[in-house]
């Protein structure tokens, strides 16, 4: 009897606190399909590599019961990504990597209609960083001389960013305003083929992401004048931060993921698991410190909060360069 | 030589009994991916990444590769056999590699798209073993002007073909860019053409919609119209006498076979074009120089060899630009390129430095993959023959269905499927009225690419249109495009030059 009590009592104990250490997410809800992991920009930019390192960590590590399939909706500034995800509204299975335009687009454009206030905060993954960046062959090794050389270039002088209205126009504003420049912004789609019109000389300058530079970078075609971030990049120790140059300007994207608006608390719970999980691995933070980002793992009200701060600080931004 | 040791160390990577075992199931894998409309390369391999954990990283992209390569040939299958196109890239090889199945050469076709494959893919990666380097810089001094001359010519190789009815021929390449240009405006991101504020068309009007409309679902309607509900059987056949035969005859596609591989690797090294706009182009320049440009669409060989010889050279050509700027060339290679971030291996100039044993091995592989992926697919050709022999009452269903499956399998959206029916029945009325049905979807292949570097291109030079004509590689090209386009005007010259003794309303 004694024994018995005890093979009954033992499973007992493990299967409850199996239950309460691994929280919801098993007894609760699990994906009944492959989930949609949408990504805001176009291929091999920044945000699309991060969201294929995700996707592979989950499959990796199986953190997920059902694979998460990448599909990327550059459009519009990312604006084909929200109206999709709106659309999605009470879907469990669709989930999205955002990065600024996130704030910027529904700004903007109020006609598509997105409240972003309303998606599901799953997490907030990094902050990415911003540095300035010129070609090798142009000689310009510091701001000074940047400044110089846009000058007298006028509006010939072209920046190549990812979109119109989004993080690289507003940099490059900042920059025309702080320094009386006349830089002429040209979009392209997605991050990628931004550095790489700086590498082919296209473009005279451009605002990467350091993982979009890296490669460029790294063989050497590419500088790294400026960051726009709060200290010295220990990737890049050689260029300063624009707030020792006297100019106190801190700029980061988000790195994150949102599920579609009125997601059931159930899956935003699983998902929020997921990518805590994912932020957890050494893949992730071996990557974000490769990549110079920063920031911790942020969810629920918490990123809520974050965003409208956010949101706020970019509808002074946008309505300070008269995009609304 | 330095470059034939890297090789010869790829080699001894590539021949690992796990790498070889890799490749060879990658490409039997990626045939049947292939041939599946609807489940394309991309699909294939975002589905089997995860698959890839079991093996080491190098094992693990060359297989992935494989499935890419074998796609490559697979495309060409449905598209011959069933007149769906398998995958985007296989769009053009439908329009001659459908009339011959129907003249019962399904099994000549096959052959001619299998070898034209494989010596586009060998070709390739032979480019690509000795010029990568220079070639990547080919790829840097692409910008939006470059871009756009490119897809000018593009469009000249399809409309200065002469022979065609040129008004007709405008017709369809206008309705083709009207359709390109529905959806989000890429620069300023502003709705256009969403007709009726259905949500559908904001992602806008997705080609393989329209190629799977109008060549699945039209095609199938010719046919029910044309056989009069009796019960037909196609007379493909196949043994192995006529497939020795075929591959004797592969002499006469040659021409075809060589231009398409080189003209589709140089397409694929660019990093916004891969291998649809390549293997389109591919057709119409083989139209341009053959000796029969009007038996092209109706069945000739030639316009089965050179797209699959392009989409091939173009599948390898867009690793470059992946490999060596970290810029993917193909929706594929962004998947591809995305494996490869997880095991560390970053894409970028500095790959073939720090990397080379990974990169050596994975070009060894290409070389390897397609042997295999031209074995396989003969091997199969038997096979695919006796679906064709199905009688059409029980055929029929199955394309409606994978027409069907095909259209909603890349978005996941209805709208897309009463689109397809929608082209489909458009289509069909559009051949019965003599349109050419193969410049509209060029256009809605090309209309965004031209269109999205021509305003970048306008947006450098504030508006000057002398940007495409100053530069030293897009000068060229837009000259070359020019000439093409003025091409049937001269014809026509000419012939009113001549006193015509000919009777009028001959074929030029």
């Amino acid at each position: 009897m004694k024994t018995l009590c005890k093979t009954a009592v033992v499973p007992a104990v493990v299967i409850v606190v199996a239950l309460v250490f691994s929280g919801i997410a098993v007894a609760g809800w699990e994906p009944k399909k492959p989930v949609d992991f949408i990504i805001m920009a176009g291929k091999g930019g920044g945000a699309d590599k991060m969201a294929r390192l995700m996707q592979s960590v989950i499959e990796k590590h199986k953190l997920a019961s059902k694979p998460f399939i990448p599909i990327n909706k550059p459009g519009g500034s990312g604006a084909e990504a929200l109206v999709h995800l709106k659309q999605k509204t009470g879907d469990d299975h669709t989930i999205m990597v955002t990065l600024n335009s996130f704030y910027t687009t529904p700004l903007r454009q109020p006609g598509l209609g997105v409240d972003v206030m309303t998606f599901a905060p799953i997490g907030r993954m990094a902050e990415d960083t911003f540095l300035l960046w010129v070609h090798k062959d142009t000689g310009i090794m510091n701001v000074d001389d940047f400044v110089k050389a846009a000058k007298s270039a006028g509006n010939k002088w072209i920046m190549a960013g990812t979109g119109k209205g989004q993080e690289d126009q507003l940099l490059t504003n900042f920059l025309n305003k702080a320094y009386g420049l006349d830089m002429k912004y040209v979009p392209f789609k997605g991050g990628g083929r931004v550095a790489k019109e700086l590498a082919g000389k296209h473009a005279n300058s451009t605002v990467n992401n350091p993982s979009e530079q890296l490669g460029f970078y790294e063989a050497g075609n590419t500088v790294p004048l400026a960051a726009f971030t709060q200290d010295r990049l220990p990737l890049f120790a050689n260029a300063p931060t624009f707030r020792e140059l006297g100019k106190d300007f801190v700029y980061f994207m988000q790195r994150s993921v949102v599920g579609a608006p009125g997601m059931s608390k159930e899956a935003e719970e699983y998902y929020r698991n997921v990518f805590k999980k994912v932020f957890q691995t050494e893949e992730w933070q071996g990557y974000m410190k490769k990549k110079s980002l920063q920031g911790e793992f942020l969810t629920g009200s918490d990123l809520k909060a974050y965003w409208k701060r956010e949101k706020d600080i970019h509808e002074t931004m946008l309505k300070d360069i008269g995009e609304i | 030589m330095e470059i034939l040791d890297h090789l010869i160390q790829g080699f001894a990577i590539a021949f690992q009994p796990l790498n070889l075992g890799l490749v060879i199931f990658g490409c039997a894998l990626g045939l049947f991916i292939g041939a599946m409309p609807g489940l394309g390369s991309v699909n294939g391999v975002a589905i089997l990444l995860p698959m890839t954990f079991l093996v080491p990283p190098t094992g693990a992209i060359i297989f992935l590769a494989a499935i890419y390569y074998g796609a490559m040939y697979g495309g060409a299958i449905s598209s011959i056999m069933l007149g769906i196109p398998g995958a985007s890239t296989a769009v053009a090889t439908t329009f001659d590699g459908r009339p011959m199945a129907l003249q019962g050469l399904a099994d000549k076709a096959l052959i001619t798209a299998a070898t034209a494959s494989f010596v586009g893919g060998t070709i390739s990666v032979i480019l690509f073993t000795l010029f990568a380097p220079p070639l990547a810089a080919v790829a840097l001094a692409f910008g939006a002007a470059e871009e756009f001359a490119l897809m000018m010519l593009a469009f000249a190789t399809f409309i200065g073909l002469g022979g065609d009815d040129i008004p007709k021929t405008l017709f369809s390449i206008f309705i083709g860019l009207v359709f390109s240009a529905v959806g989000l405006d890429i620069i300023s991101g502003q709705p256009r053409l969403i007709f009726a504020d259905i949500p559908g068309f904001l992602h806008g009007i997705n080609f393989l919609v329209l190629a799977i409309g109008i060549y699945g679902i039209g095609e199938m309607l010719w046919t029910i119209e044309s056989s009069k509900g009796d019960v037909q059987i196609s007379q493909a056949t196949v043994t192995v006498r006529r497939i020795i035969d075929d591959l004797r005859t592969f002499k006469h596609t040659i021409k075809a076979t060589v231009m398409g591989s080189f003209l589709g690797y140089f397409v694929g090294i660019l990093p916004a074009a891969g291998a649809t706009p390549g293997s389109l182009m591919a057709y119409g320049v083989a139209k341009t120089i053959s000796k029969h440009p009007e038996s092209f669409g109706k069945g000739n060989p030639e316009g089965v060899a050179a797209p699959e010889a392009a989409n091939n050279a173009a599948s390898t050509g867009s690793m470059l630009p992946m490999l060596t700027l970290g810029i993917p060339g193909s929706p594929t290679t962004a998947i591809l390129l995305g494996g490869m971030v997880i095991w560390g291996l970053e894409p970028g100039p500095m790959l073939f430095i720090e990397h080379q044993e990974f990169v050596w091995g994975l070009i060894a592989s290409l070389y390897v993959a397609n042997v295999f992926s031209l074995l396989i697919n003969v091997a199969f050709i038997p096979a695919f023959i006796w679906v064709l022999r199905l009688p059409f009452t029980i055929l029929a269903p199955i394309i409606f269905v994978l027409c069907i499956v095909g259209g909603y399998a890349p978005t996941q959206d209805m709208h897309d499927v009463w689109l397809i029916l929608i082209f489909g029945v458009v289509g069909y009325l559009m051949r019965k009225l003599e349109y050419p049905l193969a410049p509209a979807v060029l256009a809605i292949v090309l209309g965004p690419l031209a269109e999205t570097s021509m305003r970048q291109a306008l947006l450098i030079s504030n508006g000057s249109f002398m940007v495409f004509f100053e530069r030293p590689i897009s000068g060229p090209i837009m000259v070359t495009a020019m000439v093409l386009f003025l091409l049937p005007v001269f014809a026509w010259m000419k012939g009113k030059l001549r006193s015509r003794p000919a009777p009028p309303g001959e074929e030029q």
